[in-house]
């Protein structure tokens, strides 16, 4: 493989995150380096989520720090940290169901587009020209997605696995250099995971695009990552190459401990 | 075989991405506004104008504007009639204290006075959402129609509080006849109609369409909420003042609180339930059948059950009429009619072979 595994780029220290009484993340800390593919597993309500929700500035920990590109990061919306270029997907599919795939994708483009309400009120001029640069840009990504047939459907009648991809089309389209994936192979099928994992791995490959990636399916993520932690209970149990991850005693006892 | 699409291939985005990809779509429009603009004016009389046409224009400009702030941004308001007062009294005022302001100046800063207010009434759509915001939208029908009645230098200390609109004169012109002010009407709304839906297909439109949709991933791919929804309230109280302003000067003559009651926003709410949410077309579809829908019936049902019944009925038979339309819609059809003629048009495309 090309490419090279870089810098630490997300520092997390001492992370804790409550909900009222509940304690979703206790004092965990994790990095993310440039390049890799990073996995978060662990069992249901093991805070897998609350995780990414964490890096991308949804919730905001009551304790802890958060490093980006190695200076502290102060309180983060989640707009300022898609600028920073984040981009993610949801664990529960969050497209826009009034959208077609195309003006879905397109909105993954936003940040990049620079014309204003009122030239896009009078359009012909700058605002055709943007919106034809970057529609060519998203036509890259629907090809690269295998998603040509159905541009112009509107979302919410794709099945889901298709779903899926399509919001993997719109981070994709941001051109993030951090891309953070909730669950993206939940409820497919063998096939649909085989093309999913390709997708990762050559955006992963092709970009260099730092993935960080939530997943159930052991075989999935022992296969394609190159770090994995381990959550159970808001704790942090085990931290490595998937090798020392699978052979963690704690890991082992945490997942025959559940129904997993 | 009329209405085909095979045989028009895109050859680049532009071709593409236009309001009327499909060519019988094209002609069709060109078709409906040379009717509108040129033989309406010609050959409609002074009923027609006056009492149908002038105002259906006016309304589908109002419903254009909560069409983007309820359809496209998914924010209710019930306060769109309110915005159209701001608008009215905004232009008397700026034509009255202003020596030799233009009328489409005039029209231009009404527009933004109602934007302006719209801004300030939106504020709490970043707190709150849905029936809640109704009802913060519901005190701005409230409070401004009051603060118009309660503050006379606003209808310039005039003993009723109805004032005259001034004389509508573009470059010298005075556009006195209903066909003159019908075609000033045409144009403006034209126009603006074409740059809503400009905005709406372009990244504006789909950031509001985003917030409607799911603000959380919104957010997460980069939108800035407060900025979208403002936008959304100040360009829909624009149009919906521009509405207002054209109400007073091109429809009824006079500058007055009372037309812009709840009553009226209900209406415009109407109109684009029944027209179509998130859509332009079904703004202008919208209007034109919530102000057709009472004549016809006036005329229609005296024929059908006969004059015996009175004119009570009439009205008590309109309101039921409307009930129960409103409710299909909302039930049956949200997108309303837009979207019928959409599944209309689908249906000929394969026309006469179904699959
Ligand atoms: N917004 C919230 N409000 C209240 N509690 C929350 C919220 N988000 C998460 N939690 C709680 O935090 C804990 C961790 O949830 P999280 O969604 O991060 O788990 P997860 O590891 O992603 O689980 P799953 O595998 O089911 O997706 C759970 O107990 C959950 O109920
Ligand atoms: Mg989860």
């Amino acid at each position: 493989m090309a490419r090279q595994i870089g810098d630490v780029i997300v520092d997390l220290q001492n992370i804790s995150l409550r909900f009222g009484g509940v304690k979703a993340l206790t004092d965990i800390s994790f990095d993310v380096r440039e390049h890799e593919v990073r996995s978060i597993i662990g069992p249901n309500g093991a805070g897998k989520s609350s995780m990414l929700n964490v890096i991308n500035g949804v919730y905001h920990p009551q304790e802890g720090q958060i490093f980006f590109k190695g200076a502290l990061r102060p309180k983060m919306e989640p707009h300022e940290a898609a600028e920073q270029g984040i981009a993610r997907t949801f664990q529960n599919i969050a497209l826009f169901k009034g959208m077609t795939v195309l003006d879905n994708i397109m909105t993954g483009r936003n940040l990049k587009m620079k014309c204003n309400f009122l030239q896009h009120a009078l359009y012909w001029g700058a605002a055709q020209k943007e919106e034809i640069a970057h529609r060519i840009k998203v036509e890259e990504v629907i090809e690269f997605l295998e998603i040509q047939d159905i541009r112009k459907t509107p979302v919410g009648r794709l099945p889901y696995g298709l779903q899926k991809r399509v919001e993997l089309a719109r981070a994709l389209a941001a051109e993030p250099h951090i891309l953070l994936l909730d669950e993206p192979m939940a409820g497919m099928n063998v096939e649909e995971k085989q093309d999913m994992c390709r997708f990762i791995l050559d955006v992963n490959d092709h970009y260099g695009t730092t993935i960080v990636l939530i997943e159930h399916d052991m075989g999935v993520v022992m296969d394609i990552s190159d770090r994995v932690v381990v959550l159970d209970y808001g704790k942090k149990i085990g931290d490595g190459v998937p090798e020392d991850v699978k052979n963690n005693p704690e890991v082992i006892k945490a997942y025959l401990g559940t129904s997993h | 075989m009329l209405y085909r699409e095979a045989g028009q291939f895109k050859a680049s985005y532009a071709e593409d991405s236009q309001i009327f990809p499909i060519r019988q779509d094209k002609i069709g429009f060109w078709l409906l506004m040379l009717a509108f603009g040129v033989a309406v004016p010609l050959l409609a009389n002074e009923y027609w104008l006056k009492a149908i046409l002038i105002p259906v224009l006016i309304f589908s400009l109002a419903a254009i504007g909560l069409n983007i702030l309820t359809g496209y941004a998914g924010q209710l308001s019930l306060g769109s009639a309110a915005f159209m007062a701001v608008g009215a009294f905004a232009a008397y005022n700026f034509i009255l204290r202003i020596e030799g302001m233009p009328f489409l100046v005039a029209i231009i800063l009404a527009g933004l006075t109602a934007a302006l207010v719209g801004i300030l009434f939106g504020l709490p759509s970043l707190r709150i959402k849905g029936f809640y915001l109704a009802v913060a939208t519901l005190a701005a029908q409230f409070f401004i129609v009051w603060a118009l009645v309660k503050f006379p230098w606003f209808s310039n200390n005039s003993s009723s509080g109805v004032v005259t609109a001034q004389d509508v004169t573009i470059l010298g012109y005075t556009f006195a006849t209903p066909e003159a002010k019908y075609v000033l009407t045409f144009l403006i709304v034209a126009f603006m109609a074409l740059l809503a839906k400009n905005m709406v297909r372009s990244s504006t439109g789909r950031a509001w369409m985003a917030v409607r949709d799911m603000d959380v991933a919104a957010q997460v791919i980069g939108f800035r909420l407060m900025r979208t929804k403002l936008l959304a309230f100040a360009v829909s109280s624009f149009y919906c003042g521009v509405a207002g302003a054209l109400y007073a000067y091109t429809y009824i003559g006079t500058v007055e609180p009372e037309g812009f009651n709840l009553d009226l926003s209900f209406k415009i709410l109407f109109m684009i339930i029944i027209g179509g949410v998130g859509s332009i077309m079904g703004s202008f579809l919208g209007a034109a059948f919530i102000v057709l829908l009472p004549i016809f019936l006036d005329n229609f049902v005296p024929m059908i059950f006969g004059d015996s019944l009175g004119a009570g009925f009439v009205s008590n038979f309109q309101l039921i009429v409307f009930g129960g339309l409103i409710i299909f819609f909302l039930i049956v059809e949200p997108h309303g009619l837009a979207r019928l003629w959409q599944i209309a048009k689908e249906k000929l495309r394969l026309w006469p072979f179904p699959h």
